[in-house]
């Protein structure tokens, strides 16, 4: 994929708050001194007077994103995955979801993908910990299209939602004129009879090429992007999981409380199906690029394949 | 409202929480009687509310960072004709629109929900801000416990409002000395209060929180100072008005049972009588 177009998704995120902020002048964005990681720092440029730093205080920001919320204002709160979800998460649980107010969490910075930072600052629990919320919208863009169209939805809905975005640049799958975006929505990107694979965010690319492997094997593998983890798209996944059988989930993320779980949580209940979930598995990250650390636990493409390979073959 | 008409309100406003807190047979009578008299001001004097209205433009807004003491503020709200008095029996029972902490979506007159300390006050400059980036003329207070304030999102809070220059926002710090676990200097002293204030770049006024001539005061000094926001921080009573409950830490989160209540209802009885 060495020729096609890269871009990491929070640089998307930073360009659709930009694009955007004329359409809706109630839009304003909330950074705690990572403006010029998590790429605000594009809004920032454009519409300093509606970008507002609330220094390394991720707990307040958020409060203060609440009480913007409660006077109309449509706060984009932005901060590393780590530190929205995680440090945060009291906060946005208590301020913001249960009073269900318009807030839009961009987090960014999700994921081994971090690369280098390490563990500390690789949320792989983000998904768990905000889907747990009442009445909160998850979603994991897989690419630059996606990711702006993910935030014209948040725009678009009044309520809470959580965004993640990534560090790393991936490459853009859903350039097609045809692409729509339905919050809450999967999109069938393959299809295929042997196996379904359900992934999300930047695991939606390693799949299809993992995908493109295997049926070079002889094995079709219908591939869905995932990109509003709750709610779920439970039809779609039920469909596919009775169409193919077993099922296998791809994600950036912990095994523990991500898409698998989501998925498993749907297909136990509804369509019992083998599941193989593919993820971190219920372990910490480590220092390094971004690519080889992807590959060392197991999420790129190839062990991808190998993996749904010997799913199939059981 | 005069002071007299004011204090009578106050008791008024004693008399619901022991009612509503009675009923519920849980709930925090100590530090709401401590803060019934800076609510009283809020609601009757200070700011600019309509019952009839309760989420109009340009209200001034409160947001109750001490959220335990949703009775005190409910009573308020009751005194005032956001709701019935009759529904303050209803506090924390099954279906009753009067949670255990306030909420924003089913309680009109609720301008924040809150609960959790240090929460509040975040909310409150949020508020503020919003009025400063639209230039409008509301303004906001916001009402914290003195245990409350051990919590390092007050400070984070605290920073900003002080940094941003919100003149338009009042802080309270309702100082009645005791939290759960006993005399707050005990626990984890939080003293010199004003002092921190004053070096997040507050203005810092320090009051009787039961005296209304000191309280009105305070009030017209915050809304004349512009450059930075307000603290106020109200040296009160825990308890105040029910004398079996004044500056027992014991009170910080029970009911009392019906000899209690019928107790405590005869103590404010007996202070509105002399008020009269």
């Amino acid at each position: 994929m060495a020729d096609v177009k890269k871009i990491a998704t929070r640089e998307s995120y930073g360009n659709a708050l930009k694009e955007y902020a004329e359409e809706y002048p109630n839009l304003v964005v909330l950074d705690a001194d990572l403006a010029a990681a998590t790429k605000t720092a594009i809004f920032k440029k454009a519409y300093p007077d509606r970008h507002i730093d609330c220094g390394i205080a991720e707990c307040d920001m958020m409060g203060i994103a609440a009480g913007l919320a409660t006077t109309g204002k449509i706060p984009f709160v932005s901060s590393f995955a780590m530190f929205a979800a995680g440090r945060a998460f009291e906060q946005v649980r208590n301020s913001i979801a249960y009073p269900h107010l318009n807030v839009k969490i961009g987090a960014t910075h999700a994921g081994i993908s971090v690369g280098e930072d390490g563990a500390t600052h690789q949320c792989c629990e983000d998904l768990a910990l905000m889907r747990t919320i009442p009445g909160m919208i998850v979603m994991n863009p897989s690419d630059d299209v996606e990711a702006k169209a993910a935030v014209k939805a948040a725009l678009d809905h009044d309520g809470p939602v959580y965004i993640r975005f990534g560090r790393l640049a991936v490459p853009v799958i859903n350039d097609r004129p045809d692409y729509k975006f339905e919050m809450g929505k999967g999109v069938v990107l393959r299809e295929g009879k042997d196996v379904t694979i359900i992934a999300t965010g930047l695991e939606v690319g390693e799949s299809l090429e993992a995908a493109e492997k295997l049926a070079a094997d002889g094995i079709s593998a219908k591939v869905i992007n995932i990109h509003t983890i709750k709610p779920l798209d439970e039809d779609l996944v039920v469909t596919a999981a009775q169409e193919t059988g077993k099922v296998v989930t791809v994600e950036e993320h912990s095994v523990i409380g991500g898409l698998g779980s989501a998925v498993c949580d749907c297909l136990s209940a509804k369509a019992p199906t083998k599941v193989m979930k593919i993820g971190v598995n219920d372990t910490f990250g480590e220092s390094g690029p971004a690519l080889e650390l992807i590959k060392k636990y197991g999420l790129d493409a190839d062990s991808i394949y190998a993996k749904v390979k010997a799913f199939v073959a059981e | 409202m005069d002071t007299l008409a004011l204090k009578k309100t106050a008791n008024e406003i004693r008399k619901g929480i022991v009612t509503a807190v009675h009923s519920a047979k849980s709930g925090h009578p100590g530090g709401s009687l401590s803060a019934a008299d800076i609510l009283t001001y809020l609601y009757f004097e200070e700011m600019n509310v309509d019952p009839k209205d309760p989420k109009k433009a340009d209200r001034d807004r409160f947001v109750l960072s001490k959220g335990h003491i949703a009775p005190a503020l409910y009573a308020t709200l009751a005194e005032k004709g956001y709701f019935p008095k009759e529904d303050l029996k209803t506090l924390r029972h099954v279906g009753s629109y009067l949670q255990g902490h306030p909420d924003m979506k089913h309680i009109p007159g609720v301008d924040m929900s809150s609960g959790s300390l240090g929460q509040g006050i975040s909310a409150a400059v949020g508020m503020a801000l919003s009025a400063k980036m639209d230039n409008a003329d509301y303004r906001t207070y916001t009402l914290l416990g003195d245990g409350e304030i051990q919590e390092g999102q007050v400070w984070e809070a605290a920073m900003f409002a002080g940094a941003r220059k919100l003149d338009n926002l009042v802080v309270i710090v309702d100082n009645n000395g005791l939290q759960i676990d006993g005399d707050i200097a005990d626990v984890c002293s939080p003293y010199p209060i004003a002092e921190k204030f004053k070096a997040f770049n507050f203005n810092v006024i320090e009051i009787d929180a039961h005296d209304f001539d000191q309280i009105a005061d305070a009030f017209k000094k915050a809304k004349a100072t512009k450059g930075m926001p307000t603290a106020i921080v109200a040296k009160s009573i825990k308890g105040k008005g029910v004398s079996f409950m004044e500056n027992q830490a014991g009170w910080h989160g029970s009911a009392p049972n019906d000899e209690q209540y019928a107790q405590a209802m005869a103590d404010l009885d007996k202070i509105g009588e002399s008020l009269k």
